[in-house]
């Protein structure tokens, strides 16, 4: 039986609103400085620089992005479904917004937990909420009206119930042997050894998982810009079409937040407490760039070999990942 | 090779084929592969760009470059070396040279020959950078140099004359090294 965690504690509401506007402005003070970091790296692995014109080594790049994209108009195709059209872009960027509450930036310091909020279902939340995002996918091709649209929102469908099942048992080991769904719990639970040691399967496979999760490459096809135009957003202009953009990123950086927490010992590192959030920032960072190194190696899958990698070889392999966990639980 | 009697005397390539792609063997094949990607990319990245940054830093030219047209003087006595003969006008494919040529005056001369040019113009809007002109040229007062940045906003102001193709060239065009 999993013990529900103690989220007995109690904060004044000033502490949880500074709280979220201090995620909320960190988060989407990196955001930006992702898609340059992204995009000189990207060039760093083909022997280009990357932006480097607008500020000093290109850091204004984004700014300059944005002003672009809002002067662009927002575009609607004359078959869209309005309200459906306009749904898309938002979705996902609730569900990415939503998930950044539980991720642990470190622990209960002076009465104050330092993360939004310790779901005891923790792992289930960012399940539940995280699957909202490709509803977004979803309506955003279905409502554009359009062949390429449709086509990648329907990738996305086939895509996202052959690493859903996987992704959910590849984080099952880690939640047996932290005997809690809480994220705040699974950290703590790792004070001996981080979980990347004994459960270095469910790591692989959750990455694996959280490639297609975020829609990055090998598995972006329901993006696929070179087949089907950006898929799901092609009909999408202006800030719409910046806020998916936007929220791959938020989905990368919540996908390395959950990975830190659960495989990569969270905010546990030398140091003062004070830098706890700093080591959990760190290794999310460190997380972020290996989605990089992968997407500059990396060819994109065909979608049905994506289908018989998550259900024939992720799904076994995530399946005895757990079994053996639970064995060795329950005997040592 | 004895099933195929009518491949017998021609060279048979034998293909290698690789393992069947699929099922585990194949994923942890595509593992394996996908690490070897992974460090050939990162050697790219420490590898480091090799884009030329090209307004501030500028592709070295080989000496024997083709670019802007040169007239030249001699150094000793300042005078002109083209004598206005105008056999670059006469061998330039392009037609894009125009020669009229005066007499020396005696006390002011321009150049050291009998006759100087009193014009000589080179449109280099039509300019095909052959060289035929430097071959031509029997005193060598025509040379071809190094520049190649020569846009301009109006047509007018590439029909160089005399005095700008005798001038030095305001930034210098960088040369490549010896075996560089």
């Amino acid at each position: 039986m999993i013990p529900i965690a103690d989220t007995q504690l109690v904060e004044a509401t000033w502490v949880m609103i500074v709280k979220s506007l201090v995620i909320f402005a960190v988060i989407f003070g990196i955001l930006p400085l992702m898609t340059v970091l992204e995009r000189k790296l990207i060039g760093r692995f083909q022997h280009r620089y990357g932006p480097n014109r607008v500020g000093p080594f290109g850091i204004l790049q984004p700014l300059a992005d944005v002003g672009k994209l809002l002067s662009k108009e927002a575009f609607m195709p004359a078959n869209a479904i309005p309200t459906l059209f306009v749904l898309g872009p938002l979705l996902p960027v609730l569900s990415g917004v939503l998930a950044l509450a539980i991720i642990p930036w470190g622990d209960v310091q002076d009465g104050v937990g330092l993360y939004g909020i310790d779901v005891p279902i923790g792992i289930l939340y960012f399940f539940a909420v995280g699957s909202i995002a490709f509803y977004g996918v979803l309506l955003g091709g279905w409502a554009s009206g359009s062949k390429y649209s449709l086509l990648g929102a329907m990738r996305g469908a086939a895509q996202l119930i052959s690493y859903e099942v996987a992704m959910g048992l590849a984080l099952l080991g880690a939640i047996i042997m932290g005997g809690s769904l809480s994220l705040v719990d699974i950290v703590h639970a790792q004070g001996a050894m981080w979980f990347i040691v004994p459960q270095f399967v469910g790591f692989l496979i959750f990455m694996l998982a959280g490639f297609a999760e975020t829609n990055r490459t090998p598995f972006d096809m329901p993006e696929a810009d070179a087949e089907l135009v950006q898929g799901f957003m092609t009909e999408y202009g202006g800030m719409r079409f910046g806020s998916f953009l936007l929220v791959e990123y938020m989905e990368i950086l919540v996908v390395s937040g959950i990975a830190a927490a659960v495989f990569l010992g969270g905010w546990m590192g030398p140091g003062p407490s004070f830098l706890d959030p700093i080591w959990m920032l760190a290794k999310m960072l460190g997380l972020v760039l290996l989605f990089i190194w992968v997407r500059a190696t990396l060819p994109r899958l065909r979608y049905d070999q994506l289908m018989s990698l998550g259900w024939k070889v992720l799904l076994p392999l995530a399946t005895l990942n757990v079994l053996v966990t639970a064995v060795l639980v329950v005997v040592l | 090779m004895t099933e195929f009697p009518y491949l017998k005397d021609q060279d048979v390539v034998e293909v290698q084929r690789g393992p069947e792609p699929g099922g585990v063997g194949g994923a942890y094949r595509a593992f394996g592969e996908t690490l070897r990607g992974l460090k050939t990319t990162m050697a790219r990245l420490i590898e480091g760009p090799l884009t030329i940054q090209y307004p501030e830093e500028k592709t070295p030219v080989y000496p024997r470059f083709r670019g802007r047209h040169k007239l030249h003087k001699f150094e000793d006595t300042g005078l002109e070396k083209c004598v206005g003969c105008s056999l670059c006008a006469a061998a330039c494919p392009a037609d894009c040279i125009r020669v009229v040529a005066a007499e020396n005056i005696p006390g002011d001369r321009v150049s050291a020959g009998e006759r100087y040019a009193a014009v000589y113009e080179i449109n280099l809007s039509r300019c095909i950078f052959c060289g035929y002109c430097e071959i031509a040229c029997p005193f060598d007062a025509i040379t071809m140099g190094h520049d190649y940045e020569m846009a301009d906003y109006d047509r007018e102001n590439l029909i160089f004359t005399k005095e700008m193709l005798l001038a030095e060239p305001i930034e210098r065009t960088p040369l490549r090294a010896e075996g560089e």
